[in-house]
């Protein structure tokens, strides 16, 4: 089923003003929610004579992607350690907007997250750190898009297994590298990779779930480690490592039910992070994604949702007539640069809005559409299919 | 760089000297990075950067620990404090030339408050704490931190984790009041008053009363507050009888009903205690207050007037309420419990 959405009406979004209190968290709100109010109002003055209006700027967010691929200046020296990510940060986007690399670029681009690759086991941030859980991840989902036999075969599985083993923790966690942090990242980094490449065992996964349930929080989403606030990108970590682990019912889905819903805000329709914060684009995923997860433990409980259960126009208004820069890329809310990290995850949350259950609900027009993304790995579900038959039918013990 | 006047590592930047042109660096063959034949994301780093990274490099390879290496370190994440690499390979060091790590702590505090939202920078001051087994900068330093930013993640996790290993929970709820008189809307504190009280006293009867009192005069003082209607539902979650059965809670929340308060924090709350009550005995005893038709007229008011943005979430939840008390679906809170 296919359906047209059109805006919210400009009088209903007004209303969702918020009155001033004195704090200094409504202050900061007010401000966001004055330069998003007038963004509104701005589209609504002309879409009734552009009724196609608000577009997904594609032909933009390509060029900017694929420049960025090629090129960085030196302003991008504070991302020197997140080169596998910028890589999956570019490539997930692009494929998500239906872009086809050549091969011999796939190939070269193959070529380079090699060279991440750590003798010991995993990928580091770039060609020659130590590994990390994070940046493996990364490298691995870029990976995986590529979807060639030569990306593939690049991933050295007995020793990615070795460094996941030495990164775990007696408790079920996961060290994000060798003498590194400990948080709720690590589980599904290591979880979301081991289970894409068939590297996962009984004693990689021993005491996880326990462990990732003790992080879930009095206001029903996860901290990063047990303690802590709710926040939307450990809740989404939590979440799909515990699905992958198929152990979802041990959280209290009703409660992260209620808390994913509360993080939607009502004029920006975007999402918050956590509670009392301000919207940010890229929890348009990490909140928006974490729903169809928890679709398929409710429909566990009988109680499957008709559609979706946020408000998938609003975060689609937000993304679209707030976050997109005109010369390309998107950005976390009106007034910030472009970047790929927002590239990706607005882009990602766009089309997690636009499919749901079957049903593909767009605003604007069709041509805004996007591929759907799988909402374990946040790649595309064909992609993740190939991989999984690849390596399935490539055991390690066979290798 | 306002702050340029308590930075002592990027004071020299200009008249920094490359390495290669450095005499005691001479024994030293610089590394290139490898990236390949076909470099991608390639940045295309200032002199100063490739330069430094190049000796980096060398030296890791070499595991050359030394004092110049650790000069060399502060250099790199001067240059870029987000790579781990720097930081674990710095770790490397102190270790093996038996450092001050005193010297040590007050360096990585200027990093880390020119750079508050870094992961590498306040793990490198955890394991500097651990190593020296001594917290007692360290709430200090947090509150230093949260003064800038009263919700910034990675210092409450850093304080959270000094009071919990060395048992520094004494002053805390002093701390959080005082924060939550600055901005009743900061989250964080909350969060951290329920780590405090689970993490002491525990939630015991009369701790729990008191609690109660505590954040319904935060409410009476700003009803349009999540976080104080979030920790009011997550002390009710240690409240043997359930959400419902709280007189104190009930009557707060009928009374504000009463004076016409329509707060969407307010509805939801009666909406699940209602949905309770629906899951333990179906339609509701016929006088309790909590019913199932109270709570299909909240969630359709609530979905039409007072939270529309949730509206399919309300929807939802007026169905999944009707299914329970029809008894067509189990929750599992109230079968484990009866």
């Amino acid at each position: 089923m296919e359906t047209l959405l059109k805006l919210r009406p400009i009088q209903e979004i007004r209303k969702n003003l918020t009155p001033s209190d004195g704090t200094l968290t409504t202050e900061e709100q007010i401000r966001v929610e004055r330069s998003i109010l007038k963004k509104f109002e701005d589209i609504q003055a002309i879409v009734a004579n552009k009724p196609d209006l608000p577009e997904l700027q594609k032909e933009q967010h390509k060029q900017y992607l694929m420049d960025s691929l090629v090129y960085l200046s030196s302003r991008f020296e504070c991302l020197d350690a997140s080169r596998a990510w910028l890589c999956y940060w570019i490539l997930h986007p692009l494929s998500l907007m239906g872009v086809r690399l050549e091969n011999t670029y796939k190939s070269q681009i193959a070529q380079f997250l090699a060279k991440c690759q750590s003798p010991e086991g995993g990928f580091g941030g770039g060609p020659g750190q130590y590994p990390h859980l994070a940046s493996t991840y990364a490298a691995v989902n870029a990976l995986m898009i590529l979807g060639t036999d030569e990306a593939f075969k690049i991933i050295d599985r007995r020793k990615l297994y070795e460094f996941f083993m030495t990164l775990k923790q007696p408790n079920g966690s996961f060290a994000m590298q060798v003498g590194g942090e400990i948080d709720i990242r690590g589980a599904y980094c290591a979880l979301a990779v081991a289970s894409l490449t068939n590297i996962m065992t009984n004693e990689l996964v021993r005491n996880t779930a326990e462990w990732i349930i003790s992080c879930q929080t009095y206001e029903g989403g996860f901290a990063g480690c047990p303690g802590m606030e709710a926040h939307g990108g450990y809740a989404f970590c939590g979440l799909a490592a515990l699905v992958i682990l198929n152990k979802g019912h041990l959280c209290d889905n009703k409660a992260l039910l209620r808390w994913l819903t509360q993080k939607q805000m009502k004029l920006e329709g975007g999402f918050q992070g956590r509670t009392n914060k301000l919207v940010d684009s890229c929890y348009s995923f990490w909140q928006g994604g974490a729903f169809p997860l928890l679709y398929s433990l409710l429909a566990n409980d009988g109680l499957k949702p008709q559609g979706h259960l946020f408000d998938e126009r609003a975060l689609q208004e937000y993304i679209l007539i707030c976050c997109q820069n005109p010369h390309g890329g998107l950005i976390d809310k009106p007034g910030k640069p472009s970047d790929t990290y927002h590239s990706c995850y607005a882009i990602s949350g766009l089309s997690v809005a636009q499919h749901v259950l079957n049903q593909k609900r767009v605003l604007g027009t069709y041509r805004n559409e996007l591929a759907s993304t799988h909402p374990l790995y946040n790649i595309r579900p064909d992609m993740v299919r190939k991989a999984l038959l690849y390596f399935h039918s490539n055991s390690v013990k066979s290798m | 760089m306002s702050e340029s006047t308590e930075s002592s590592s990027d004071e020299g930047d200009s008249q920094r000297v490359l390495y290669k042109n450095r005499p005691e660096w001479q024994d030293i063959t610089p590394l290139k990075q490898d990236d390949g034949d076909y470099p991608v994301v390639a940045i295309d780093y200032t002199l100063e950067f490739q330069d430094c990274f190049d000796y980096f490099r060398a030296i890791v390879h070499k595991k050359e620990y030394s004092e110049r290496a650790l000069e060399l370190t502060q250099t790199a994440a001067s240059y870029n404090a987000a790579n781990f690499t720097v930081w674990q390979y710095r770790r490397e060091i102190l270790k093996a030339l038996d450092k001050d790590l005193h010297e040590e702590l007050k360096y990585i505090e200027k990093v880390i408050l020119k750079q508050t939202k870094n992961y590498q920078v306040w793990h490198h001051r955890k394991v500097l704490v651990e190593w020296l087994k001594d917290p007692s900068k360290e709430k200090y330093f947090t509150e230093k931190a949260l003064s800038k930013d009263a919700k910034n993640y990675h210092a409450w996790q850093h304080r959270q984790w000094v009071i919990k290993t060395f048992d520094l929970f004494d002053g805390e709820l002093d701390y959080v009041e005082q924060l939550l008189k600055d901005d009743v809307k900061n989250n964080s504190a909350w969060n951290q008053r329920y780590f405090v009280v689970n993490n002491t006293t525990g939630f015991t009867e009369d701790v729990l009363s008191r609690e109660i009192q505590f954040t319904l005069e935060k409410i009476l003082e700003l009803q349009d507050n999540e976080s104080a209607w979030n920790y009011l539902r997550g002390l009710l979650l240690h409240d043997k009888t359930g959400l419902s059965r709280n007189k104190t809670v009930t009557e707060f929340c009928e009374s504000l009903y009463k004076d016409g308060s329509r707060s969407p924090f307010l509805l939801a709350l009666i909406v699940d205690m209602c949905s309770e009550r629906a899951a333990e005995d179906g339609a509701g005893d016929g006088n309790n207050l909590y019913t199932v038709a109270r709570a299909m007229e909240l969630c359709n008011s609530l979905a039409t007037n007072y939270d529309t943005i949730r509206a399919k979430y309300w929807e939802y939840t007026a169905e999944t309420i009707e299914k329970q008390s029809k008894g067509e679906v189990v929750d599992e809170a109230s079968s484990s419990t009866n």
